[in-house]
């Protein structure tokens, strides 16, 4: 049993940025993650960090871009502080020595970003997730924050009362992957969650391998509502085959799309007369898919993106990443010739519900990052605002877990009595297959005793991964998963109608059952993957099934959130946010309205045009 | 999609099959799931014969598991589509035929470093290989001059304890105070420094050096990479600059690098590694030279 004061599950962008802070605030704080902190999925981030440092933009701008590009579906309380503190969150990695591109004068570069009204995406070269991620290591490192790596957290110790609010976090249960061993952490203060995006739920994904959404998953059956889960963001230019990143970058620089007739189509067939390619990601996703779908794709699979004319000193200085990513990945030079490119599933806006100082309904539960909703992307979420996310509300929520007091937030969690019930006709009744045991929080039994429930939950996951180890057959993992991937992205991607998410919720629920005879069929101890990816798996099944059922739920067109029989965003009914908490078992569907109402101005919903 | 399964589903567990004592759940477990296999493979071998397929030598072992003490080599032959990598063969062969073959691999673009492997003969990452570029068998083995833990996966400790011995980590006196205002870095500046920043930390450059092989204390490519990035920043100072001279200029530091470029070599983001250990050297001296 190993006993911290914080505990940080994830050691990406957030997960570092947690830990400093709360270290800084002189918490004893260990990092847990089932990768080494150098190969989490933050660097793989290329575009930038959106901060508005320079003369002659303000945060209040760059509020209002993320407020519009949200469509509306963003809490202004969070958006603000999201702006107002990504200056000096940007401006402290800097002073870590984070190799930013630069200006003759020396100053930090930026540039234009879709969306933006100014070009305030700060970056270091295609490649600014990874010197975010090394930077913030290092400072790690530099204050030797305990780090345990290659431990893979699959349960949260939650004490189980009726009421989720009610309920505490005492720490976290893990798996070392090197040994074997299961072992419990026990955090005096509080346990963050910052395990990042959840793309594997889809066979199409710029998201790393390890993006299987654990922290969301964990969270959502321990009582923490999912918010906003039908948002998932579709990147418009990742590489076909395998869905590599291409930055926005390079439409921020000046790239072009082409459809197979040379037409540049975003101008020329309408889709956005004044941003063209630099329209918000969502409005070139779908133009670039109907492109395909009228006949004017290439190869019937995806569009061209040109960045010859930027010439090469431009192209090595600034984008030098994308030209070795499309060779390596796509066997193309980029220099010579168009880059083919497609949509593709690129980030989750929905996660766990918290407020602004990164907690949830669960007291000592926080989350950050691209695992968490403190919904500052709201429908859609602006290029350049990933990365100012996580360490702005990461140093938040590691400094309140410290203990600092960071003031009231506005922003509520939870269910609460103004609370607005939803109903959702679903063709299979989703939720836990019959009524076992993990039907209840992901803390087991039913345990109060603080003392205890760490105990308890380490009992049970030792039990689950005995179980899955010693069972001798049944069905596996990768099986399942490719069925769960190829379902979503058939029926849950860029364009959604009701009998294609209603498809996807019978399809999630035939794996669902199916995972009931899941077996590993590795029996080995030693750095057992065979096992991880079955764990994995099960969180995958829940999160689909959230984003499908988010999906169902909203009828109407918002953000990234397309609806083929609801072709208008209806503010009338919703400017609110879907929220899913399984608490016993069975998702319950509810709704909590969107805050537009900032420390200074009210912002009033306008049509997004580009 | 078509299911395809080894065409020499035999090979691939030969050694495994015969001395089989049913000790242990596990062996058990293998021995029935190997009879599957087979059964498997007869019924689809009549079926599948135009499917262009690579063949791949990987290297097993596990220190737990009877049959895999003592390390060999599995044969997979997995069917080949353009474009695919090391990684991707290495995937299709786990999900389809053994559950149990054991890799590190995460973003598959190259950048997360956790997959470096010996692939041919050559450190390489595994999701930036194209298995078109390669002679078949493609033989797949875990990082030479490292602990293999399990398969393909080493043990990286050591690794990390070069890179950490290094003060892998930005430190300055002359910070603004003020929260807001940025250090200036001059653009000359950051381009020296810009390709050692590329390091991914995935060893291949430590794992192909001679030297480091030999002297468990050099610092090897990747660290004094590491020191260079900071050593060469304009914004650490010159009181740092000494300090971390200090820790270059020993015996186990700068001075073992004999020039070999093996760590340039294979280098998977091209870094000019030995380039940058020489100019380390370089340096070394002329502090040398100015303390005189």
């Amino acid at each position: 049993m190993y006993e911290h004061d914080v505990i940080v599950v994830g050691a990406g962008g957030a997960g570092l940025r947690a830990a400093i802070a709360a270290h800084e605030e002189g918490a004893d704080v260990a990092l847990v993650t089932k990768l080494h902190p150098v190969r989490s999925h933050t660097g793989a981030a290329e575009g930038g960090i959106n901060a508005a440092i320079r003369d002659g933009d303000s945060w209040e701008d760059h509020a209002y871009d993320t407020m519009k590009g949200s469509d509306y579906l963003g809490d202004a309380p969070a958006i603000e502080t999201l702006c107002q503190d990504s200056p000096k969150e940007t401006i402290q990695l800097e002073h870590w020595g984070m190799a930013f591109s630069r200006e003759e004068d020396g100053s930090v570069s930026q540039r234009p970003f879709g969306g933006l009204s100014f070009p305030r995406t700060t970056y270091a070269g295609a490649e600014t997730g990874h010197h975010l991620l090394h930077t913030m290591y290092e400072q790690v490192v530099k204050r030797g924050i305990q780090v345990y790596d290659e431990w893979y957290v699959s349960r949260l110790a939650v004490t189980n009362h009726d009421d989720p609010t009610e309920r505490d976090c005492h720490g976290v249960i893990a798996y070392d992957i090197k040994s074997g061993e299961v072992q419990g952490f026990t955090a005096k203060n509080g346990v963050i969650l910052a395990t990042g995006g959840l793309g594997q739920v889809f066979d199409h994904t710029t998201n790393a391998v390890a993006n299987t959404g654990d922290g969301a998953a964990m969270a959502y059956r321990a009582g923490v509502p999912l918010e906003d889960m039908e948002f998932i963001q579709f990147h418009p230019t990742t590489l076909p085959s395998t869905g590599v990143l291409i930055s926005e970058g390079v439409r921020g620089e000046g790239g072009i799309l082409y459809n197979s007739e040379g037409e540049r189509f975003m101008f020329e067939h309408g889709y956005a007369n004044n941003e063209g390619e630099l329209a918000s990601r969502d409005v070139v996703a779908r133009a670039e898919l109907t492109e395909v779908n009228n006949g004017r794709g290439v190869n019937d699979e995806y569009v061209h993106l040109d960045m010859r004319h930027l010439g090469e000193e431009r192209i090595t200085d600034r984008l030098e990443n994308i030209l070795h990513l499309a060779e390596d990945f796509e066997g193309v030079n980029a220099l010579e010739e168009p880059m083919p490119v497609k949509p593709g599933q690129h980030y989750a806006m929905g996660g766990v519900e918290t407020d602004e100082n990164g907690e949830t309904c669960i007291s000592g539960l926080y989350a950050a990052g691209e695992c968490a909703c403190v919904s500052v992307h709201g429908a859609n979420r602006l290029g350049g605002n990933a990365l100012p996310e996580l360490i702005v509300f990461g140093a938040r929520a590691g400094r309140h877990a410290a203990g600092k007091d960071l003031g009231e937030p506005e922003i509520t969690t939870g269910k609460t009595e103004d609370s607005e019930l939803g109903q959702v006709d679903t063709p299979v009744e989703p939720g836990a297959v019959g009524t076992p045991e993990d039907a209840v929080a992901d803390g087991g039994t039913a345990v109060t005793e603080p003392s205890q429930t760490v105990e308890t939950a380490l009992e049970a996951e030792r039990a689950r991964v005995e179980n899955l180890i010693e069972k001798d057959e049944g069905v596996q993992q990768a099986e399942l998963r490719a069925k769960l991937q190829k379902s979503m992205t058939q029926n849950v991607n860029v364009f959604r109608n009701e009998d294609g998410l209603k498809q996807a919720l019978r399809d999630i629920r035939d794996v669902r059952e199916e995972f009931e005879n899941v077996y590993v069929n590795d029996p080995s101890r030693t750095f057992n993957t065979d096992l991880i990816h079955t764990i994995e798996m099960r969180n995958l099944i829940d999160l689909a099934e959230a984003i499908t059922l988010g999906a169902l739920a909203r009828d109407e067109f918002r953000g990234a959130h397309w609806r083929q029989e609801h072709q208008e965003r209806r503010d009338e009914n919703w400017l609110k946010h879907t929220l899913l908490s399984w608490n016993n078992g069975t998702p319950e569907l509810w709704f909590k309205p969107s805050i537009l109402e900032g420390a200074e101005k009210k912002y009033e919903p306008k049509i997004r045009s580009y | 999609m078509s299911t395809q399964v080894p065409e020499k589903a035999e090979s691939e567990t030969e050694s495994e099959t015969e001395p089989e004592r049913t000790e242990t759940p596990g062996d058990r477990r293998r021995a029935e799931k190997r009879a599957r296999q087979q059964e498997s493979t007869e019924v689809q071998e009549t079926t599948e014969t135009e499917e262009e397929s690579i063949h791949l030598k990987v290297f097993r072992y596990d220190p737990e598991i009877e049959g895999k003490m003592e390390p060999r080599f599995d044969d997979f032959h997995v069917p080949f589509t353009k474009g695919m990598t090391v990684l991707d063969a290495l995937m299709l062969a786990r999900d389809r035929f053994d559950t149990t073959l054991t890799f590190r691999h995460s973003c598959r673009q190259a950048i997360c470093g956790s997959d470096a492997l010996f692939i041919n003969g050559t450190q390489r990452l595994g999701c930036k290989t194209q298995i078109s570029d390669l002679e078949e068998p493609v033989r797949v083995e875990p990082l030479p001059h490292a602990e293999v833990v399990k398969d393909l996966v080493v043990d990286m400790e050591h690794f990390y304890d070069q890179m950490h011995a290094v003060e892998p980590y930005f430190q300055t006196n002359e910070a603004p105070s003020d929260e807001l205002q940025e250090q200036h870095q001059t653009r000359e500046n950051r381009e020296k420094v810009k390709m050692s920043t590329r390091c991914i930390w995935c060893g291949a450059c430590m794992s192909s050096c001679n030297i480091a092989a030999g002297d468990n204390e050099y610092l090897g490519p990747a660290a004094l990479n590491k020191a260079f990035r900071f050593a060469m920043d304009e914004r650490e100072g010159e009181d740092m600059r000494e300090h971390r001279f200090k820790i270059l200029d020993q015996e186990h530091g700068v001075w073992r690098c004999q020039t070999q470029f093996s760590c340039t070599n294979v280098c998977p983001k091209d870094i000019p590694l030995t380039e940058h250990i020489q100019e380390l050297k370089r340096s070394a001296v002329k502090n040398n030279l100015k303390f005189w």
